[in-house]
């Protein structure tokens, strides 16, 4: 095929046609078998066996929004891997946390980001936070045929909003539909206990270091209660990963700062099990 | 039907490429400079939004002067081609030389090829290493030949002027601002030797850093940031270019 990019020939037609600024567009019209949403699937009995992701949790403090996930994928009652990464970069200024099919998502992100990147390297600008929103709408839509046979991908996508100034999250179903979340979200098997321990620990005057903290605290209870999800593992040195986004731009917490939060919390929790304590009324 | 009157083939060549340098010299000469940790990108251009420089991956830029609506065409075949690379490899194997081949081979079958008009444009794909030793600098005029180029390069009409200029004072290891200001020097030349003055307004300025801690090493300088590298004081190292009868025409920028 003349697309074949090894080729060192001259650019094939395609590529110097004037058209659309998304690499998705570009490709689904050139090669169209590279979009993970075109690949034909066998007919398969029951469920395919595959790593997932577990849990990510998002919470909003003023000026930012933080993102975290978990270090464990699982294959049935399986621990598959243990430090697996599941919270990326999607650029400057927005990060994704996957929980799902841990394969298929992970392309995906390298999908995502390619798109935003190669939209602000041609256009010169970049996607509102909503227009990143609705094009990863678009990518878990496309990916609806493997949803239904179980492998499904479920983002939760967390940003500065530059316009706004302020930090938004917006989650996904399987479908592709799509929600803003205020104050805190979770998605992936822990995140129901996720969820219940934010609810009663969220305010919305947190500082970050506030907001780093209780991303954390929420993974510890969902860790304690969801067996698929990975609590911080002192012996491995394995924490999880915590990320910020202000207008400064994303920010990993380093390897240190993640484990300091993890032991603080991990030593609280050795005289309260179950963890801070919101008042009764 | 009238008999077509024979051209030779080295007279048809030769009105080709008259024909796409003409079309290059109409517009504003750019210059490529390799500084001590990068590579900057300097140009005339009154144009906030339509760019001559731009970012075509990680440590790969693009500069261009000639014919816009042809150069943005390249321009976004590039960006295409290399995010279809980094996609089905990996972000290492795009690399500024086989980016340079596909533009070479790309201009060189329009130049020659009888049914298409020759595209009036010239080209500098440049790459970042980790040192300056690896820093690749590809110049690519409009007939698809290319050339590797090192410490630095005009395209333009004015370039090879602006090239003996520049060849002359350019040394290894510059700051930022002393190459920022040889440039302008540079560009400031007119064909007839007389100078004029570019205000820092005109400059388009950009520079692929390797210092920069992100993975994309591509970086406009513009605003507050260049008029502070225009006036800043040089170094021991700009006395040499200073001594020619050059007046300095940074300080008179702000």
């Amino acid at each position: 095929m003349e697309a074949n990019p090894r080729s060192t020939g001259r650019l094939p037609a395609a590529f110097l046609t004037p058209g659309s600024s998304s690499f998705m567009d570009f490709l689904s019209e050139h090669q169209p078998e590279m979009l993970p949403g075109n690949r034909q699937l066998p007919p398969t009995q029951g469920v395919i066996e595959a790593p997932h992701g577990t849990t990510i949790v998002s919470v909003t403090f003023p000026g930012g929004v933080v993102l975290a996930g978990d270090r464990r994928a699982t294959m049935g009652n399986v621990i598959a891997q243990r430090d697996i990464e599941k919270v990326f970069p999607a650029d400057e200024y927005s990060a994704v946390g996957i929980a799902g099919t841990a394969g298929l998502a992970v392309e995906m992100v390298k999908l995502f980001q390619l798109e935003l990147e190669h939209f602000e390297k041609v256009e010169g600008a970049q996607l509102s936070l909503e227009g990143k929103a609705n094009r990863l709408s678009t990518m878990i839509r496309s990916n609806l045929g493997m949803a239904m046979q179980g492998l499904a991908v479920v983002p939760l996508f967390a940003g500065y909003d530059v316009d706004r100034e302020k930090g938004r999250i917006f989650s996904y179903d399987v479908t592709g539909g799509r929600s803003e979340e205020h104050g805190f979200a979770a998605t992936g098997s822990g995140s129901v206990f996720a969820r219940g321990a934010m609810k009663k620990l969220y305010r919305e005057n947190l500082t970050e270091e506030q907001a780093t903290t209780l991303v954390v605290q929420a993974l510890y209870d969902a860790a304690d209660d969801d067996s698929a999800t990975g609590g911080p593992d002192v012996a491995r040195r394995i924490f999880p990963i915590v990320t910020v986004i202000t207008d400064d731009g994303f920010r990993r917490l380093t390897d240190d700062e993640s484990a300091e939060i993890a032991r603080s919390i991990l030593e609280r929790r050795l005289e309260q099990p179950d963890g801070p304590r919101a008042a009764l009324l | 039907m009238s008999t077509p009157f024979y051209v030779s083939p080295q007279q048809a060549m030769a009105d080709r490429a008259e024909y796409a340098r003409k079309g290059i010299a109409r517009g504003r000469s750019l210059v490529v400079l390799q500084y001590a940790d990068g590579i900057v990108f300097v140009g005339e251009n009154p144009s906030r939004a339509l760019h001559k420089f731009s970012e075509i991956y990680d440590r790969i830029g693009f500069a261009a002067a000639g014919k816009y609506n042809e150069y943005e065409n390249l321009r976004i075949g590039g960006v295409r081609y290399a995010d279809l690379r980094g996609y089905t490899y990996d972000r290492d194997d795009v690399t500024a030389r086989g980016l340079a081949n596909v533009y070479a081979q790309t201009l060189g079958t329009i130049f020659s090829s009888a049914g298409e008009k020759p595209y009036e444009v010239e080209l500098v794909v440049a790459e970042v290493g980790e040192t300056p030793e690896g820093d690749q600098i590809y110049r690519l005029p409009h007939d698809g030949s290319i050339v590797d180029e090192h410490g630095s390069v005009a395209v333009g009409g004015n370039a090879e002027q602006i090239s003996t200029f520049l060849d002359q004072r350019h040394q290894d290891g510059m700051t930022l601002s002393e190459a920022l200001k040889l440039a302008v020097q540079g560009l400031s030349r007119d064909t007839n030797g007389s100078e004029r003055e570019i205000p820092a307004e005109r400059l388009e300025v950009a520079v692929l850093d390797r210092t920069r801690p992100q993975q994309r090493k591509f970086k406009r300088i513009a605003g507050r940031q260049l008029s502070r590298l225009l006036t800043a004081e040089g170094a021991a190292a700009t006395t040499e270019a200073e001594s020619d009868a050059v007046s300095d025409e940074s300080s008179s920028d702000d």
